[in-house]
């Protein structure tokens, strides 16, 4: 790693301390002329040159500084041919590509990529940019900037940083960020002469869960080939020892509640897909084989509704929602009145008239969308993940679907629990004739009890095109899957369709790293068909009279 | 009873069918309208290996309420093993000319047969396991699923679970199974060129006899008394269990016998068709089946096999000019019989012939 010379260093940390202790503010106004002068010297410098320039930049403590010089690091700093005037470009692949003023850090319109020259860097000059940026960064009033900062420079631990971390600490008010400060300074005294220092820096770093972090400990217990250890003291090779295996175990443990929540995540797909089915085949004894492509017509309204408004992708997928429930709600009461209805009382044929159906909607999404798959842009909101810690993070697309599912569950026991259509939709499932008798129109009731499983297989397919790719085969990959959670969770039970679901996407999920996606499906299959050897009627049976006329 | 006159022309009709094949085809010469060409061949060879298949349905559907949607999975099995089978024939003449591994086992690194691969050598032994495999599953699946009284759509969901799970496990390629491109370029069977014209048409018509064979079986088991009790389970099933019968062993005997006529099914269409591959365990085929038996009419299972012939016809023709048809026609075809034809097109033929 190329570093700078000790003196630049040493002024270097000492200037960018005073502008951590001075925090630029916009109430400052350096010189915007001899900023863009240094700025107009990196055109034609060599590396090490722009290490210098970049330093004196990072002195004139310019609002921009930040920005400028982490476009530069990231290769996104320009000038125009035309004029030789430097721009920040907003994304290098862009075409053409969107410049940014460096002093004004406003849009300042295109240009196309031949107009424009990239001012280079090569690694030396990237990790003296790092650090200046760090150092930047460890000034900021927001605390996530901050540990991002502290982050950075741990990685890179030479004097100047450890002075600049020490200083910090001090003035540090936020915990993690202490911590994080902490865990650097006692990196960097791992390298000391001190056994004692080295055994206290020992005791703070088992407390972290970072890969980095376990990796450097680990060194210390290195042997060389002439059988001396990397570290002399036998005791501090044992603390550090403990230290790895300390981490180690939160580290495993931590990826166990990471498989837990993908499991859940997976399993909440299979939820939505299942409560819907539950619904119908409950409620109406239908097994309705065109359930995965009612999903599949919810994962393309999706699209739809995201094609037509290109600028709102944000709001899109809000939108997709009740789109999608009305969509596939329509054309579930649709297969009702002009199918199903003719069929009551015979399930097996029902089967094959709702596969019937399921072949045509597929054929005429293939014949509307071409075969190929579509693929549905995940909002800003929805992209990303929340990090816990080192070792545990959660991307937000699979945390928002969990939340929908128990959201969009709690909807559905409400309705079925507290309104007037529920309390008909019980009461045919209970006793039809019965029912009848009292004055429920149960035609009407059975129309409306399939549009409200179609509709929640639509929402559920909005859900899963935030997963996977949107194409006409999309609900035949979901659907044996939920038919076997329903069978699972007993049928017409919405909570057996949320406990069978959401174990089966944890037990799939748990399987799989030993056995492979394949084996772990036939082995769940195995597992369901000994289950039911128990268990007929899965987890949560049907009781009472409904159930023995079945 | 209309059984026997149904039974007395189908019988007359698949003769016809084993007599004129080969005449057309080896008989009449190229240059006339009425020559079968081989592709002719083997499309006929090809529904009848249907028409097994689609009797073997009829039988555990049409008879006993037992819808399966997994049958294609004891088709692949018995194909499976005859493709095991014919992968041993080839011998040194594969690409990579190695005398006992396949060329897909050379390919994949293999250094040793796999133990499951044993024995396929010997044809007698190949033949039994055509006829094992399939029956053997069907055996442990319908023992499970019928002791703990699986029944109706939970026992057509299982199945369709079962045919699925099969299709990923074959489609691995440290299965041992040849993976995604499953078997194909077969040479010789029992020492004759699988590519002459002639051992086509001999295969032909003997599947034409495997055919009216297990046809004639399943016939007597239905007219038998024990196709009464069969038929009592399909109406009144508690009903049948309370006055004694052993509903379980019933169900599971028939089930067994129909996964063996379906496995022979697919051991006589591999090599007819060259090639085996997991995806003829697709979900999709065993429903596929299911319709051929709907359209043709259960309960006949002369119907059952004219359906899959039918159903297949149409088919060939409408993928081969309107292929994007097809699936809208099958669709189509599944909900309008279920609506309109629940008896099939031999309910709707027997309604006339009884208005006479």
């Amino acid at each position: 790693m190329q570093r700078l010379p000790r003196g630049g260093q040493w002024l270097l940390a000492l200037l960018l301390a005073l502008a951590s202790v001075f925090p630029v503010s916009g109430g400052q106004s350096p010189n915007d002329a001899s900023f863009l002068a240094t700025l107009g010297e990196l055109r034609e410098a060599s590396y090490s040159d722009k290490a210098s320039i970049a330093e004196r930049l990072g002195q004139t403590g310019h609002p921009s500084v930040r920005a400028v010089l982490t476009a530069l690091l990231q290769d996104r700093l320009y000038f125009r041919n035309s004029d030789q005037k430097v721009f920040i470009v907003k994304a290098a692949d862009a075409d053409p590509l969107n410049l940014i003023d460096p002093i004004s850090l406003k849009d300042a319109g295109t240009a196309s990529a031949d107009a424009l020259t990239q001012i280079g860097t090569n690694n030396g000059l990237r990790s003296t940019l790092r650090t200046i940026v760090a150092h930047f960064a460890l000034a900021s009033p927001d605390a996530a900037v901050r540990l991002d900062a502290v982050r950075e420079m741990s990685r890179s631990l030479d004097d100047a940083n450890v002075a600049l971390l020490r200083q910090r600490l001090s003035a540090e008010t936020n915990s993690g960020v202490r911590k994080e400060i902490n865990i650097g300074l006692a990196l960097a005294a791992l390298d000391g002469s001190d056994s004692k220092a080295r055994l206290e820096a020992i005791a703070t770093l088992s407390q972290s869960v970072e890969q980095d972090v376990r990796n450097r400990l680990a060194l210390l217990l290195d042997k060389a080939p002439d059988g001396s250890f990397a570290e002399s003291d036998p005791k501090v090779r044992q603390a550090a020892a403990a230290a790895v295996q300390t981490i180690d175990q939160w580290r495993s443990f931590y990826s166990g509640i990471e498989t837990l929540f993908f499991g859940l995540s997976v399993g909440s797909v299979l939820v939505l897909i299942a409560i819907g089915l539950s619904i119908t085949f409950g409620v109406m004894g239908v097994i309705n084989m065109a359930h995965g492509e009612l999903m599949m017509l919810g994962a393309y309204t999706t699209y739809v509704v995201q094609t037509a408004m290109p600028g709102h992708i944000g709001i899109s997928i809000l939108v997709a929602i009740p789109a999608a429930f009305i969509v596939a709600g329509l054309t579930g009461v649709a297969m009702e009145r002009t199918i199903i209805r003719f069929l009551y009382g015979r399930p097996l044929e029902t089967l094959l008239a709702t596969f019937g159906v399921s072949l045509i909607l597929q054929q005429t999404v293939r014949s509307i969308f071409s075969a190929l798959n579509r693929s549905v842009v995940t909002p800003d909101w929805m992209s990303g993940e929340l990090r816990l810690n080192g070792a545990l993070g959660i991307t937000y697309n699979r945390l928002y679907i969990v939340i929908f599912t128990l959201i969009v569950f709690s909807l559905i026991l409400l309705v079925l629990k507290r309104t007037r259509i529920g309390l008909d939709i019980r009461a045919v499932s209970q006793n039809r004739a019965m029912a009848k008798a009292m004055g429920i129109r149960t035609e009407w009731v059975d129309a409306m009890t399939f549009g409200l499983g179609s509709g929640i297989a639509g929402v559920a397919g909005v859900a899963l095109s935030q997963l996977t790719n949107v194409g006409p085969n999309l609900g035949q990959s979901y659907i044996i899957d939920s038919f076997l959670v329903v069978v699972f969770g007993g049928v017409g039970n919405l909570w057996g369709s949320l406990i069978g679901g959401m174990s089966m996407g944890i037990v799939n999920q748990l399987l799989e790293p030993y056995a492979g996606a394949v084996l772990a499906k036939i082995f769940v299959l195995v597992g369901l068909i000994l289950f039911i050897q128990a268990r007929p009627l899965g987890l949560f049976p049907q009781t009472g009279r409904a159930a023995e006329d079945k | 009873m209309g059984g026997d006159r149904g039974s007395t022309w189908f019988l007359t009709v698949l003769a016809a069918v084993a007599v004129l094949v080969p005449v057309l085809n080896q008989v009449v010469p190229a240059s006339s309208a009425f020559h079968l060409s081989a592709y002719g061949i083997t499309l006929i060879g090809k529904y009848l290996c249907y028409g097994m298949l689609a009797l073997a349905l009829d039988l555990i559907w049409g008879y006993c309420g037992i819808l399966s949607l997994g049958h294609a999975a004891f088709f692949a099995l018995g194909g499976y093993a005859m493709g095991m089978y014919l992968m041993r024939q080839i011998g040194p003449r594969g690409v990579y000319g190695n005398p006992i591994l396949p060329d897909f086992m050379v390919f994949l690194n293999y250094k040793a047969l796999p133990w499951f691969w044993y024995g396929f050598n010997h044809f007698p032994y190949a033949l039994l396991m055509m006829m094992l495999a399939p029956a053997l599953l069907a055996l442990v699946f319908g023992w499970f699923a019928f002791r703990s009284r699986v029944t109706g759509v939970y026992f057509s969901i299982i199945t369709q679970a079962l045919t699925y799970a099969l299709m990923l496990a074959f489609f691995r390629n440290d299965m041992g199974f040849g993976g995604n491109n499953g078997f194909t370029d077969f040479k010789d069977i029992l020492g004759f060129d699988l590519h002459s014209d002639r051992v086509h048409v001999v295969l032909l018509v003997i599947t034409a006899a495997a055919l009216a064979a297990s046809y004639m079986a399943c016939r007597v088991i239905v007219e038998s008394r024990a196709g009464r009790v069969i038929r009592a389970i399909r109406d009144a099933e508690s009903r049948t269990r309370f006055l004694g019968y052993p509903v379980e062993s019933y169900k599971v005997e028939l089930f067994v016998f129909s996964a063996l006529i379906a496995g022979i099914a697919g051991a006589l269409y591999v090599p007819q068709i060259g090639i085996i591959n997991p995806s003829e365990f697709a979900p999709i085929n065993s429903i596929e089946a299911v319709i051929w038996v709907a359209v043709g009419g259960r309960g006949t299972l002369y119907g059952a096999i004219v359906g899959a012939i039918l159903v297949n016809y149409a088919k060939t023709y409408l993928t081969g000019a309107f292929p994007e048809i097809w699936l809208y026609a099958l669709g189509a075809l599944f909900v309008l019989v279920t609506i309109f034809l629940p008896r099939g097109i031999i309910g709707l033929v027997s309604a006339r012939v009884k208005h006479k």
